[in-house]
């Protein structure tokens, strides 16, 4: 029965109205330049382009707003609950305690900047001889990964001690904290870059008679250029987490100290204010490094809307 | 006046990770002429790719002797050109400075990069022009299309003018209009260079259209099972891809390689 219905079903519809040829509709007038476009297909177009260009101005916009908001809801909360100041100070009152604090703070923050670029500078440099070694060499790396990842998973905190012993009190201790914090994440991805050479490649350029130096200059170093960079913003922003920690720890001067001494004497916005300052000498740091980025490998941040022209 | 075959391999084994390893090639011989362009095809895995590294001395033979240029090949080569399925340029380099990359890295012509930097620019912007990417040399590879993309990868494989190119599978990921411009770009870029060609592919009409001579290779572990000739004059057309003689060569190929694949060979070989 089912399958008759179905029979019947296919043989009736295409019989019954051959389908005309959709040549015969097609209008005789001649194709314009706008290829057949009417006004009010372009107006639709102009108002999709101008939506577009005010979403990519509220992106711009959306992190001020998002950190305004965030404020705001801080300082609202702070009075409406009536928190004490030294539990959680509203923004207003840190700014206060900025503006009072200025002179120390900039010198401290400074003392906390040069730290922290010479602990990174150190970084870098050994972070890209060790990347391009693990990197090019599976001898290295079979051999020296797994110490890496050893010394990685040490807790920062445990060497701070150490390093006192060894250099003394003072900036030593900080940029060196700074430096083993940082060094490791550059490491890792530059040897990665280095390593994922495709095979294919590598085979052009030793059927060239390229030795192994010769691929690392000309095709592993610059391919490992976007994950070196990529790198670096983890690093810069690690490399102010060890220089404080150390501070913190053992430091004469600097923003971590001068957070202990303030919150030793339950000058807790000040305290608020350190934070503040660390904040965005990290985030300032990190555009930095993002600008630096896109200038250098813009090959690889390349835009979709960039891709393929012709044949 | 003895014309000795520019390649030779006799009788050579390859097996991978060593004893326990699987066997690529079975006793294996080929000679191929200077000059020739020969094409090897084969069901996949074959050890048709294993071939190739063989002959530019990427890996070392299990057994057996490759001779290139009458000398043993026991290095890589430094003289030959390669292009693969993946045109593999390099993103951070304009096309013009991806097709300079040879006169970087072979070692006497490395030496005179400096003093000959405007020659040699020209000779890539001539290639360039010649499988038409004229206009396109300041382009970033990405922008290009796959088909450019291979067009350039060809260019780099042939500029520092290697004696001998081995091609895998160049044109594998591209469309079939694509893909027939280029076997036609590749035949004029081999006649007017005339290098030794060794180009692996599993597209029969394409290695009946661009080869001197065709070999067929068996299934793993591969050995060359039958060769043809093509007699069909150059430069071939298209067109000629109609003819009766080709459809036979193809239909011919194409029965072999189905034989080779149900492993029949081994009686019929042995």
């Amino acid at each position: 029965m089912q399958s008759e219905a179905v029979a019947t079903l296919l043989t009736d519809a295409p019989p019954s109205k051959p389908a005309e040829p959709s040549q015969a509709k097609l209008p005789t007038k001649p194709v314009s330049a706008t290829d057949g476009m009417l006004d009010s297909d372009f107006a639709r177009d102009a108002a999709i382009v101008a939506a577009a260009a005010r979403r990519r101005r509220f992106m711009r916009l959306l992190p001020w707003l998002v950190i305004t908001g965030m404020l705001l809801l801080w300082e609202i909360g702070a009075r409406v609950f009536d928190i004490p100041e030294f539990v959680l100070p509203a923004p207003t009152v840190v700014a206060q305690s900025i503006a009072k604090w200025w002179s120390p703070i900039v010198s401290n923050a400074l003392q906390t900047l040069k730290t922290t670029l010479i602990g990174f500078a150190m970084a870098n440099v050994l972070g890209l001889a060790l990347g391009v070694l693990v990197g090019s060499s599976t001898m290295v790396y079979h051999g020296l990964y797994p110490l890496l990842i050893a010394f990685n998973s040490i807790p920062k905190v445990a060497l701070v001690p150490i390093l006192v012993i060894w250099c003394g009190i003072g900036t030593m201790p900080a940029v060196l904290t700074s430096f083993l914090i940082s060094f490791f994440p550059i490491t890792v991805n530059v040897a990665a870059g280095i390593a994922t050479v495709e095979p294919e490649l590598r085979d052009v350029l030793r059927a060239l008679g390229a030795r192994p130096l010769k691929i690392v200059r000309k095709v592993g170093l610059p391919r490992s250029m976007p994950y070196y960079f990529a790198s670096l913003k983890i690093a810069i922003t690690s490399s102010f987490l060890g220089s404080i920690l150390a501070e913190t720890i053992a430091g004469q001067s600097g923003i971590g100290h001068l957070m202990i001494v303030a919150s030793s004497r339950f000058d807790v916005p000040l305290v608020f204010a350190g934070v503040v300052v660390t904040a965005a000498m990290s985030v300032t740091m990190y555009t930095i490094a993002t600008i630096i980025e896109t200038r250098t490998i813009s090959w690889a941040t390349r835009s979709q809307g960039d891709q393929a022209t012709g044949v | 006046m003895t014309t000795r075959p520019f390649v030779e391999i006799d009788r050579v084994w390859m097996r991978y990770n060593g004893s326990g390893g699987t066997l690529a090639l079975r006793n294996t011989s080929l000679t191929v002429d200077k000059q020739e362009f020969v094409a090897v095809v084969g069901p996949s895995g074959c050890g048709k790719s294993t071939l190739m590294r063989l002959v530019t001395g990427l890996w070392p033979a299990s057994a057996g002797s490759v001779i290139v240029a009458g000398k043993e090949v026991d290095r890589p080569l430094s003289i030959a050109g390669m292009a693969f399925q993946n045109p593999t340029l390099l993103p951070w380099r304009t096309v013009l400075d991806n097709v300079m990359l040879p006169f970087e890295v072979v070692d006497t012509l490395a030496a005179r990069l400096r003093k000959d930097r405007a020659l040699y620019e020209q000779q890539c912007r001539e290639l360039l022009e010649l499988v038409g990417l004229k206009g396109f040399e300041h382009k970033n590879p990405w922008q290009l299309s796959g088909g450019m993309q291979q067009r350039a990868s060809l260019c780099r494989a042939l500029v520092h003018q290697p004696q001998l190119l081995m091609l895998d599978e160049p044109f594998g990921a591209l469309d079939v209009f694509t893909r027939e411009d280029l076997w036609s770009v590749l035949q004029n870029l081999w006649l007017a260079r005339r290098p030794t060609v060794i180009l692996v592919t599993h597209d029969l009409r394409e290695a009946a259209f661009l080869a001197d001579r065709i070999l067929v290779m068996t299934a793993r572990p591969g050995r060359i099972m039958i060769e043809r000739k093509v007699d069909l004059p150059r430069p071939r057309t298209p067109q000629m891809t109609y003819s009766s003689y080709f459809q036979d060569l193809v239909q011919d190929l194409r029965e072999h390689i189905d034989r080779a694949r149900q492993g029949e060979e081994l009686a019929h070989a042995e």
